[in-house]
């Protein structure tokens, strides 16, 4: 069983256990993380579901594709250079430990 | 007493409004009333992953648990039967009322129903709920044959899910063009094609006469130029009626949806609507629309949750929409109702372009296919009321990344 952490934009951690093939941003709003909330379904349209990764974590997932950096460039606010949108990213046994803090509103 | 804020409907709009009352500062009682049983959920995906595979659950929403966090009381699989305006207060269809200082409509709307004969067939369908969804699925797992009339987009999108999964799929679209209403004929025409080299069989400017049967259950479709086509399973997607009953009873004005002014409020001050069900003032396009999207139905929410904490402005949000095709994905910014020139990025032929629809100088609205960084940029753009020029067109993503201070 895989997990994730989200630290939501108060701080508070939230551990969330991973149903397989599933998205950060379904398994953020799955669980009520505050701040994670997938308007658009996951179709990469609405950034409602940013992230900051850490360097690490960042690092061993591949990279985002050209459609989720133009979201995160155009729709996202405060963008970083670890920022992801949580419904392109997918969860399985090798994400185990990744933990993702909420992005500023 | 305080009787707070009661919503009736729980789609994209009206979940979100609680929600957003909340981070505003709003502190009374919040009530989420809806006539479906399950937890609003996301209904995008019911014409795609959710059709397309036979384990997906329904994606909620929000997970229970933020209902309870933000202090939202919900009522689900509750029927409303009457507003009282003069007692301010909703009544449901077993007596019990609720009452409401602000009462926010989010009724949606409901898929309009075929009239020809054959119309109260079994093995005919349509997608709006989850239970329709679940219907579906769950009979099309026996069809060979399916027809999809209507080609708006989520008889499209669920006859390229129908392909996907080896299903004969045939779209029936009585006008000249598929998406007719929707996007520009360049697009449409450009889906059409791809849809063909699917294996789709697209027949437009076709009429259907009836749908005939074999003992109550449909078989095939009969077209008013007396050939049949074979039909296991019939989708029917041809558009949506507001569900505005409610209002009409209450006295308030209705014409294609509740009509409400540029606050969103209805002819009540103290009761809105939103989403699919509100005819709206749009202030780019400077005519009254009524939109049925995710986007519309968000922003409106959040809008209406700033009105009633009494920051009064009007509704000024740049319309967008999308869908998923198959392997296409269309974008759509803006509306390009009034648009007399239209000029298109990239080379004919080629599978992603977009195409930019003008009132004389004045941008639109952008339809994108496959060019998601041209919807961004065209979302920017058209909030701005900065209209590229075509040399600006021509020279491509950067120039107009510029225009938006990128």
């Amino acid at each position: 069983m895989s997990q994730v952490t989200f630290i939501e934009r108060d701080g508070t951690r939230r551990i969330v256990e991973v149903v397989n093939g599933e998205s950060l941003m379904q398994a953020g709003t799955r669980a009520g993380v505050d701040g994670i909330i997938g308007e658009c379904g996951g179709s990469c349209m609405c950034a409602t579901c940013h992230v900051y990764l850490t360097d690490e974590d960042f690092a061993r997932l591949d990279p985002p594709d050209a459609m989720e950096q133009d979201a995160l460039e155009f729709t996202a606010s405060h963008q970083r250079p670890t920022s992801r949108l949580g419904c392109q990213v997918k969860l399985s046994a090798a994400t185990d430990g990744l933990t993702v803090t909420v992005a500023e509103a | 007493m305080q009787r707070g804020v009661v919503i009736i409907g729980a789609g994209h709009g009206g979940s979100q409004i609680g929600f957003s009352l909340r981070q505003d500062g709003y502190d009374g009682p919040i009530h989420l009333v809806s006539d479906e049983p399950d937890l609003p959920y996301h209904k995008p995906p019911l014409s795609k992953a959710y059709l397309k595979d036979a384990s997906q659950d329904v994606q909620i929403l929000r997970a229970e648990k933020a209902y309870a966090d933000a202090r939202i009381e919900l009522a689900l699989g509750r029927k409303v039967e009457a507003i009282d305006r003069q007692a301010r207060a909703i009544r449901f269809a077993d007596g019990a009322t609720l009452s409401y200082d602000r009462l926010v409509i989010a009724t949606g709307a409901t898929n309009r129903k075929l009239t020809i004969a054959g119309h109260d067939l079994a093995g005919l369908h349509s997608i709006r709920t989850r239970a329709d969804a679940a219907h579906l699925r769950e009979a099309m797992q026996t069809a060979g044959d399916i027809v999809v009339i209507g080609g708006g987009f989520i008889g499209l999108e669920a006859a390229a899910t129908f392909a996907a999964l080896g299903k004969r799929v045939t779209v029936i679209e009585l006008a000249p063009f598929i998406l007719g209403r929707a996007v520009s004929p360049v697009v449409a025409a450009h889906v059409d094609a791809e849809y063909r080299k699917l294996g789709i069989r697209v027949l437009t400017a076709t009429g259907i006469e009836r749908l005939e049967d074999d003992a109550g259950k449909v078989k095939a479709v009969r077209l008013t130029d007396g050939t049949t086509v074979l039909a296991d399973l019939v989708l029917v997607g041809i558009g949506a009626v507001p569900n505005d009953a409610l209002a009409r009873d209450a006295g308030l004005a209705c014409d294609n949806g509740i009509v409400v002014d540029e606050m969103l409020a209805t002819t009540d001050p103290a009761i809105f609507a939103i989403g699919d069900v509100a005819n709206f003032p749009h202030a780019h396009a400077g005519r009254r629309v009524r939109l049925e999207s995710v986007q519309n139905a968000s922003d409106q929410a959040k809008h209406v949750a700033r009105t009633i904490m009494g920051k009064l402005e009007p509704y000024r949000e740049t319309p967008w929409f999308w869908s998923d095709q198959g392997h296409m994905k269309l974008q759509m910014a803006g509306l390009s109702f009034g648009a007399d020139r239209h000029v298109r990025s990239g080379a004919l032929g080629e599978p992603a372009f977009s195409v930019y629809h003008y009132a004389g100088d004045r941008l639109l609205a952008v339809d994108s296919v496959n060019r998601p960084g041209d919807h961004m940029v065209a979302r920017r753009l058209i909030a701005a009321g900065i209209s590229p020029s075509d040399t600006d067109l021509a020279e491509g993503p950067d120039r107009l990344k510029s225009l938006i201070g990128r």
